[in-house]
């Protein structure tokens, strides 16, 4: 479980990131963290695996607290992708990018194998096993990030903007991937301004504004909310902003759904013909 | 004359085993708005770095082909040139940014143009406020988060208002609000200034609306160019992975449940009318 108890954080600069943020996220969960560029969802999720502590306040990770133990302790527990991927590719081919952890991690040479095609396989990077990840594009080298951290199948895992890049079936293979993580138990965070992906996908949606957040709930109840969606920046979901139009007409304001907007839409038709 | 013409464009990059593009013919009118698109990997940055000149000077590699920018042939011409003309903003917004304060890097590109001071100010203030980073001006670029740091990326383009802007994902670390106002200013140069845009996303639900064109790569080939309504239809398009907007999608299965509603939608709104009127006439 994440704890984070009344968490304020300062940038040594003077900017205050986080103004008092108090969140609980539990084993198993799977929770999208949005809201405005700058309103601190990155400096938030950095203090889950320790790389940011708190100026004020506690973070604890299954009842460790975060200031007393190192991001590498917590790391085999808290897997991390950057928001850029940039900021954590290093080795020379993708290979030794993924299996660079599970080295340090001390598995043995065959499950390191193992993981390693486990992994290229999931992110749709077996071609690329030999390549250098600075000779890939945009997408592909956030899909390395992304395989260099499931290979060793954290407990928690922490995803910075997981969509940038990815066309819709690569989405499609993350979403079922997050679904079947969350299925085994293990607890999924993601920071995304992707909001027909979180539509789609339909975590807990936790809202952030100026260092605090402003909104806690289901995505069904949150990203149909208009005023919490204009308080945060977001825009509604296109299916619901399709149907919030036919409001007066007797249509629901909470559906994301494209196959649920159609039964309605249908249903609706042949009752007016009845 | 077409401000982008290329003809027969094929790119390898060195080392790489084989090329990213291959007879790659392509023109673009002078005031368009084309929307770039197709799955991760497929070519779309690649194509970018010719049109600015990045390739061949900056990344080396094999060009075969022809290529020419608002009247010059880049292979010819030095890329700070070319950037007179031409502006692109990177996929990745950090390898654009390395002045010393956010209001240093949008005025850099403009310094080499030759502008009145005044006009100076005026453009970096106005990139600034369009992109809503004013208050940030005198911090350094590395010191603001991620859609911060794209914004800083897009205001240094913006203000040098060039003949082509060329964005590479422009809004992957936008929230969508700030994404939505944005995509707005960049559609009024294009129609107010006739300033030329390329704009490459996955995500199309948001600019749908602005473009003229839409044209989808597939491996390293344009396989699909032509207006939104007509491309977001094709079989092939869905089947390669384009992010085809939702209205459309609802749209399709509407018509395949046998409702007859009029027209291709780019927006909610024109979806909501066009369900609106058949349910009025029932015209099924
Ligand atoms: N390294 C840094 N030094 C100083 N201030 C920073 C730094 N990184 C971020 N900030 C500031 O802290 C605040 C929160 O930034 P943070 O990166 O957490 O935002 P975010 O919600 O992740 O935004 P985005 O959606 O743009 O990624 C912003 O005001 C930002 O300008
Ligand atoms: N610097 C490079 N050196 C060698 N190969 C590269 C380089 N950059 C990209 N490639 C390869 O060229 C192909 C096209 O890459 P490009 O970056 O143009 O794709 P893209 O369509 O922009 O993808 P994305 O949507 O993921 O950004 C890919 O196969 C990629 O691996
Ligand atoms: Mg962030
Ligand atoms: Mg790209």
């Amino acid at each position: 479980m994440i704890d984070v108890k009344d968490v304020y954080f300062t940038y040594p600069n003077g900017v205050e990131a986080l103004r008092g943020v108090s969140l609980q996220i539990t084993d198993g969960e799977f929770v999208a963290i949005m809201g405005q560029n700058g309103a601190g969802k990155t400096t938030l999720v950095k203090h889950f695996n320790g790389l940011l502590k708190p100026t004020r306040g506690r973070v604890l990770v299954d009842d460790v607290d975060t200031r007393h133990v190192s991001v590498a302790t917590l790391a085999r527990k808290v897997g991390f992708v950057f928001q850029n991927p940039d900021h954590q590719l290093f080795s020379e081919t993708v290979e030794d990018e993924i299996s660079f952890a599970l080295k340090n991690f001390g598995f043995d040479e065959k499950t390191i194998k193992e993981r390693v095609n486990w992994a290229l396989n999931i992110l749709d990077l077996t071609r690329y096993r030999g390549t250098s990840p600075f000779m890939l594009s945009g997408g592909e080298r956030k899909r390395v990030a992304l395989a260099s951290v499931l290979a060793w199948d954290p407990k928690i895992l922490i995803l910075d903007e997981p969509t940038i890049g990815q066309d819709r079936n690569q989405k499609e293979r993350l979403r079922q991937f997050i679904l079947q993580m969350n299925h085994q138990g293990k607890t999924v965070v993601i920071v995304t301004h992707d909001i027909e992906f979180v539509a789609e996908c339909e975590p807990r949606v936790v809202l952030m504004a100026n260092g605090k957040i402003v909104a806690d709930g289901a995505a069904r109840n949150v990203l149909t909310d208009p005023d919490l969606i204009a308080k945060s920046w977001l825009i509604l979901p296109e299916i619901t902003n399709v149907l919030l139009n036919l409001k007066d007409i007797g249509f629901p304001a909470n559906v994301m759904d494209v196959y649920e907007a159609r039964d309605l839409i249908i249903e609706r038709i042949g009752w007016a013909r009845k | 004359m077409a401000i982008i013409e290329a003809r027969n464009l094929t790119y390898t990059y060195p080392y790489a085993e084989s090329p990213a593009f291959k007879n790659v013919t392509l023109k673009i009118e002078r005031g368009e708005f084309i929307l770039l698109t197709g799955p991760s990997g497929c070519g779309k940055t690649t194509l970018c770095r010719c049109f600015n000149g990045l390739i061949p000077h900056f990344y080396g590699g094999k060009l075969e082909g022809e290529i020419t920018v608002a009247g010059l042939r880049t292979t010819e011409h030095p890329i700070h040139e070319i950037a007179h003309h031409v502006g692109l903003v990177f996929q990745n917004p950090e390898n654009q940014l390395f002045a010393l304060t956010i209001e240093k890097d949008v005025a850099f590109g403009l310094e080499n143009l030759g502008l009145p001071r005044d006009e100076m100010r005026r453009r970096v203030d106005w990139a600034l406020k369009v992109t809503g980073i004013y208050d940030l001006k005198d911090r350094a670029p590395y010191e603001v988060s991620g859609g911060q740091q794209q914004r800083v990326a897009i205001a240094s383009v913006l203000a040098m208002q060039p003949e082509v802007i060329v964005l590479d994902e422009p809004t992957s670390f936008l929230d969508p609000l700030s994404a939505k106002n944005i995509l707005e200013v960049i559609n009024r140069l294009n129609k107010e200034l006739g300033i030329t845009v390329v704009l490459v996303e996955h995500r199309l639900d948001l600019a749908a609306k602005y473009a003229n064109r839409v044209i989808v790569m597939n491996d390293g080939q344009i396989i699909l160019d032509g207006e939104p309504r007509k491309v977001f239809l094709e079989n092939e398009a869905a089947l390669i992975g384009v992010g085809i907007p939702k209205v459309i999608r609802l749209y399709m299965l509407l018509k395949r449940s046998g409702l007859n509603i009029s027209g291709v939608p780019l927006s909610p709104e024109e979806l909501s009318k066009s369900i609106m009127e058949a349910l009025i006439f029932d015209r099924c």
